[in-house]
């Protein structure tokens, strides 16, 4: 098991690396740079230039990259172009307020999702419900039902914060508050694409033929589902609740907006209008561990409910 | 301005006064364009990789599906938000980064899908005629990744578009076009004075994107394998209940064997029929065979004494009884009482009749669980005892193994294990050594025939192997097209038997000593719902008349046997001569 992670994690090294060397180049490729956006409106060509050498932005990329990646090795991301404060810290400070939404999305996702789906596996009128009500939440743009929930919930009946982000450890009734309508948002995709595909696993898994002998066995049709049928749906399970996670990080993008949740995502808006490479450097960094660490923990669960991957 | 609808407008006004249904109708070109330029890519990439990747395999394969795996796990939004930022707000570029990012979830699908075209038979045979690769790849390669392609590309179009909106919505596409997304942004910076304006843009985008599911999941629907039971509506007559009549008189009473199937019909749910008018007993610690050609019944037959038939195949009358009681009468509750304790199960793959994700020792204690026993202990104590009962040479390890780390001989001795738990009077067995190395399939039956003699077991065994029949079983029922053709004691159907289908059956099995060439049956078992309204043999029987085609056989009774034929004379005498 050590030695699968440890593989595991050495495999994530290049892929860190390829990201990170893209957005270096990408970003090195924009015309207008933060060195025009510090100077000012009004600066001259020389000005803007002055700003640029101090910056080191006139060194050749991979010079630049090169640095990054030294220091970034010792854990230090830089610091942003624009505010001059240091890019860990600013992105540290605004971790709660993301991982608390995403995996607080996730959870509400993959307890209702896998509970729909369970009972859409038994088909009739409730499994077409499941059906069409996972195709809804699908299709439903998050950031319209935040509006609408914001509409109904918050304006209409002053039942939570509209906007806004109290800490966990400031008050954690607050925290709840100030994250219901965020994540009930986040989670009704989340929720549509996690039962959608409980509901196929059970219902393919209620069909292989051990079922027979466990119903043959006197096996009540309750515990075939829960023990049986369930556990061993859970890898498509656990792929598509780490893949709800990931969309989540992406849904987290316009929800932090619409809710002005400090988060990363927000961070990553402004850092990406101003051009401030450190900063965007770092968002993608955060963003890339945060699914390699979800991938490994998916991986690490196929292992749990699997056998025959524990053995190979 | 912020005007509700109205005969003239519509769908009312916005924040300049500007009428919002044509602005939601001008949108539809920048927003389904949108959607377009990131499904093009993901279209342009995902397939040739896909193809390349499934159907030429090798080292091409590995490339491709190692970046693809890569690509995966890149969160989408945040590369996109750098293209965005260098390409200065270009819609054209942002939803085609979108596409290239979405591209690796369709390699795959395809990857999968053409990969399992490369071994079919009739790409080799292609192949060897000489039919060029590239030619290959566009006719039956493509023809097979259609369904799933339209599929995800549906899926990924409603993404797409729920993305671009999205981007749209905060302003960060080109924000002076009106798009889906932009309207709703707009109308998200006056939500306290109007919230009519969410709804146009809302609704809109929501009834797309679930147009374009639907559309996935009716292409989805249409190119599946309709199984076409359909044809048989023909010839329902010749099997509904009501032909027994003939026979019930000669039936023995219920009361007297542990399990008596009386008169079983089953149809599927469109009223096909698969078996008609039933009838056998077995008495405690009798062991009968169930047999025929494959597409008799016989599983069917089994499953129906179990109240375990398949979605969509139904008891359409008689009656299955349990030391008297009659199941199909008490319903699902009934068969429940007696599953696992009255009636046990074993089947024809004992691998696949294993939960593999879980171990002997696992599925051994549930089952006793449901029996009863109470401490975690004793069911130990009593899952070692019931392994040592079936021959497992080493059951504390088995009993930590899980099924795939077995063979299949031991896999069927734990099914029978299962199956023991809760001592059942009668067994079930389909096929048990049909799946299984002959030597194994020996060792099976003689622990078969050994745990009845130890435990008063009554076996019903189903089987298409006449020597089976003759090692352990006391009476043969002869199945044919969903019919009882005879019922006759293991030791006189081998030396006269009463049906000319099971003398063709004999006649034809080489486990049975024959002079000279081996005769074959001629013809095949016809399908359910396409059964002559006469004797079902009589197209491949070679005593056939045309009374056998007239009406319906009954059951007639002979000195030891029940056949239904017309001719049991001609048999018996053919047989002296």
């Amino acid at each position: 098991m050590t030695r699968f992670l440890v593989r595991r994690v050495v495999a994530a090294v290049p892929l860190l690396l390829v990201v990170s060397a893209a957005t270096f180049l990408l970003v090195a490729l924009v015309p207008g740079d933060a060195a025009r956006s510090i100077a000012g409106r009004n600066a001259t060509p020389e000005q803007v230039a002055q700003v640029r050498t101090e910056l080191g932005l006139d060194r050749p990329v991979w010079t630049q990259y090169i640095d990054w990646l030294g220091s970034a090795i010792n854990g230090d991301l830089g610091t942003s172009l624009i505010n001059q404060q240091a890019v860990t810290e600013q992105l540290n400070a605004r971790l709660g307020a993301t991982m608390s939404l995403i995996i607080g999305a996730t959870v509400v996702a993959a307890v209702v999702g896998v509970t729909l789906g369970v009972l859409g596996a038994r088909g009739g009128w409730l499994g077409r419900t499941v059906d069409a009500a996972s195709l809804i939440g699908f299709a439903v743009p998050t950031f319209w039902l935040a509006l609408v929930l914001v509409v109904l919930l918050a304006v209409k009946v002053a039942a939570f914060p509209a906007l806004g982000y109290t800490p966990l450890g400031q008050s954690p009734s607050q925290w709840m508050a100030s994250l219901f309508l965020p994540v009930v948002t986040l989670a009704v995709p989340a929720t549509a694409s996690v039962a959608k595909v409980t509901r196929d696993a059970v219902s393919d898994a209620m069909q292989r033929p051990f079922v027979r002998t466990l119903r043959a066995a006197g096996v009540p049709e309750r515990a075939i589902i829960a023990r049986h049928a369930l556990k061993n749906a859970a890898v498509p399970i656990l792929t598509i609740v780490g893949l709800t996670f990931i969309g989540a990080l992406t849904g987290a993008v316009l929800i932090e907006q619409i809710f002005a949740l400090p988060g990363l995502g927000g961070t990553a808006v402004t850092a990406t209008a101003a051009g401030d490479l450190p900063l965007i450097q770092g968002v993608v960094i955060y963003f890339t561990v945060i699914v390699i660490a979800v991938n490994l923990l998916v991986d690490l669960a196929y292992a749990f409910f699997n056998p025959r991957v524990r053995v190979s | 301005m912020l005007q509700g609808p109205s005969a003239e407008h519509w769908l009312g006004t916005d924040t300049l006064g500007r009428d919002v249904l044509s602005r939601m109708l001008y949108g539809i070109s920048p927003t389904a364009s949108g959607a377009a330029q990131a499904l093009i890519v993901f279209l342009a990439l995902g397939i040739p990789l896909g193809v390349i990747a499934g159907y030429r395999g090798g080292l091409a394969d590995q490339v491709i599906s190692r970046v693809a795996d890569l690509a995966l796990s890149i969160p989408p939004i945040i590369i996109v938000l750098v293209v965005i930022v260098v390409s200065a707000g270009r819609p054209v570029a942002a939803m085609a980064s979108l596409g290239v990012l979405g591209a690796p979830g369709l390699i795959r699908v395809v990857r999968a899908a053409s990969a399992a075209v490369r071994d079919e038979l009739f790409v080799t045979a292609a192949k060897v005629s000489g039919v060029s690769q590239l030619r290959i790849m566009r006719t039956h390669v493509l023809r097979r990744i259609r369904g799933p392609v339209v599929v995800q590309a549906s899926l990924f179009g409603g993404v797409a578009l729920l993305f671009q909106a999205g981007l749209s919505f905060l302003g960060l596409l080109d924000p002076d076009r009106p798009t889906w997304g932009a309207i709703m942004g707009e109308a998200s910076t006056v939500i306290t004075q109007s919230q009519w304006l969410l709804i146009p843009p809302g609704v809109a985008i929501t009834l797309t994107v679930l147009a374009l599911g639907f559309l996935g999941d009716a292409v989805r629907d249409a190119s599946a394998d309709t199984d076409a039971v359909a044809t048989a509506k023909a010839s329902r007559e010749a099997a509904s209940p009501r032909t027994s009549t003939a026979t019930s008189a000669a039936l023995p009473d219920p009361s007297d064997y542990v399990l008596s199937v009386r008169e079983l019909h089953v149809h599927t749910t469109s009223g096909v029929p698969l078996i008609t008018d039933i009838s056998f007993d077995l008495a405690a610690g009798e062991t009968v065979g169930l047999v025929g050609e494959s597409g008799c019944g016989k599983s069917i037959t089994a499953l129906a004494v179990l109240g375990l038939t398949p979605g969509g195949i139904r008891i359409a009358g008689g009656g299955v009884y349990f030391d008297g009681t009659d199941l199909v009468a008490g319903g699902e509750a009934a068969y429940r009482r007696i599953r696992g304790s009255g009636l046990g199960y074993i089947s024809q793959d004992p691998m696949a009749a294993l939960d593999p994700v879980h171990t002997v020792g696992s599925h051994l204690n549930e089952v006793l669980k449901l029996r009863g026993v109470g401490s975690s202990a004793a069911r130990r104590e009593r899952a070692l005892e019931l392994l040592s009962q079936v021959h497992i040479a080493d059951p504390q390890r088995v009993l930590k193994s899980y099924p795939h780390q077995i063979s299949g001989g031991m896999a069927q001795r734990i099914s029978i294990a299962i199956a023991l738990a809760g001592r059942p009077r009668v067994l079930v067995a389909d096929e048990p050594t049909t799946a299984l190395d002959v030597t194994v399939q020996s060792e099976i039956l003689s622990l078969l025939h050994e745990l009845q003699e130890t435990t008063g077991l009554a076996l019903l065994l189903i089987t298409h192997d006449w020597g089976v029949v003759a090692d352990i079983c006391d009476r043969a029922v002869v199945m044919y097209a969903g019919d009882v053709v005879e019922v006759a004691p293991a030791h006189t159907v081998f030396t006269a038997p009463t049906h000319p289908y099971t003398a063709a059956l004999l006649a034809a099995d080489p486990s049975i000593e024959h002079s000279g060439r081996l005769p074959t049956l001629p013809g095949r078992v016809p399908a359910p719902g396409l059964w002559p309204q006469g004797c079902r043999f009589a197209a491949r029987c070679r005593l056939a008349t045309e009374a056998c085609s007239e009406a319906r056989v009954p059951l007639i009774k002979t000195s030891e046997a029940l056949s239904r034929c017309l001719h049991t004379d001609l048999l018996k005498l053919e047989k002296r001569a």
